[in-house]
């Protein structure tokens, strides 16, 4: 059981990456990745949320009846993802302004919505949980790898801290939407290269 | 049919359910939102007197906020007032700003000089540009170009610009940024307008005075 949990929790880091070996999430991978401060915030939320909605789909996985699974999943996974928007308005204004509509958007993110529909509805809670956690994190690592190689480029800071010297023009491309393609396509093969996976 | 009244029942308890989770939880958190938001307008407005908020923590700016700056309405436009220690009549007078970018509404402040001519500061608190380029508009070196330019000229708006950039001439001018130049012309437009706007009641001041 231990190793089986391990596995649930560690897969969606490298083997079955959400971003990088399935390709969900890629619009808010793209958007809130100009700094490491939105990308781990938004990682946060997107973690909370995916959990809890896996736990909350898992649990109710019996009686849901099945011709509306859909939508319950869907009314489950907006309550959740408002909370969290509301949660960020009151205690971390300046990176909800940033974040903008992302958080909202974390309600038609793929990888929530994928986990409860090919997961949630056939396991048990505590195993949900873990896959929830782990793709959430799976998704985070992502984020925060991109958000790094971005700011770097493009403020030549980290997480608000100058990490080259101070006449670093910045990189403006590394901030713009193409940049982030860029960065992400080259994210994608090297993972894919190393973990040897390739599409049929 | 059993199955049917199950659904609407099934259904019925989610979204109670939902809906109390939400509302709970969106009035709860109210005070703590309107709170944020107040001081966020605040904060534009003291960056907008040309105060360097950089490394000023919330309470300090606050308390700069309480003590230098008076909320005026006249009429349909407000107005507020930055008033130097141990004086009494207002040095800058400050007012919103608002008009379209390329994707979005920016919104800002900007702040005239006692001279009720030039221009003490500027900012902008809320805008959808693209980061990189109209977002540049936030940014310190946009900004300080408008301190010290002309917004008013003998009680009447100028034809304020914001040019190519490199190519800004003269006193109602800055440059604009390369690659934003919708949103530069939409900075331009919004200053014209809300330059216009506020002319009659900047000229009353005047007219007090003398």
């Amino acid at each position: 059981m231990a190793s089986a949990a391990k596995k649930l929790l560690m897969d969606p880091f490298s083997d079955n990456n959400p971003v990088t070996v399935q390709v969900l999430g890629i619009c808010s991978a793209l958007a809130v990745t100009v700094k490491v401060d939105t990308a781990i915030v938004m990682t946060l939320a997107l973690t909370a949320v995916v959990t809890l909605s896996n736990f909350v789909i898992s649990l109710l996985r019996n009686v849901i009846p099945s011709g509306i699974r859909m939508i319950v999943e869907m009314a489950v996974i907006a309550t959740l993802v408002i909370i969290a928007d509301q949660l960020l308005q009151a205690f971390l204004f300046d990176i909800s302004k940033q974040l903008s509509v992302f958080v909202g958007l974390i309600i038609t993110n793929c990888i929530v919505m994928g986990r409860a529909e090919a997961f949630a509805l056939q396991n048990p809670p505590k195993a949900s949980l873990l896959d929830g956690l782990g793709n959430g994190l799976g998704y985070g690592i992502v984020l925060i790898a991109v958000a790094s190689i971005r700011e770097i480029l493009g403020f030549g800071k980290w997480l608000g801290f100058s990490v080259v010297p101070e006449s670093y023009m910045g990189n403006g491309l590394a901030l713009l939407a193409p940049g982030a393609f860029i960065i992400l396509g080259l994210l994608i093969w090297a993972q894919r290269t190393i973990t040897k996976k390739v599409e049929e | 049919m059993r199955e049917d009244t199950r659904t609407i029942l099934f259904a019925a308890i989610v979204c109670i359910t939902c809906s109390l989770l939400l509302s709970g939880t969106a009035a709860g958190l109210k005070s703590l939102q309107e709170a944020n938001k107040e001081f966020d307008v605040k904060r534009n407005i003291v960056k907008a007197f040309g105060i360097d908020i950089g490394e000023m923590k919330r309470p300090e700016i606050e308390s700069t906020f309480k003590k230098h700056v008076t909320e005026e309405t006249t009429g349909e436009l407000p107005i507020y007032t930055w008033t130097d220690d141990g004086t009494e009549t207002p040095s800058k007078y400050a007012f919103p700003i608002s008009g379209k970018g390329l994707w979005s509404t920016l919104y800002g402040y900007l702040s005239l000089n006692a001279d009720l001519e030039t221009i003490a500061g500027i900012s902008f608190y809320k805008h959808g540009e693209t980061p990189g380029l109209g977002a540049e508009i936030e940014k310190d070196w946009f900004l300080s170009q408008f301190t010290g330019k002309r917004l008013y000229a003998d009680g009447a708006s100028t034809e304020f610009v914001v040019a190519k950039p490199g190519y800004a001439q003269g006193d109602s001018a800055v440059d604009g940024i390369s690659g934003a130049t919708l949103t530069g012309k939409g900075v331009e437009a919004l200053l014209r307008k809300d330059a216009t706007a506020y002319a009659e009641y900047f000229n009353s001041i005047k007219g007090n005075r003398e």
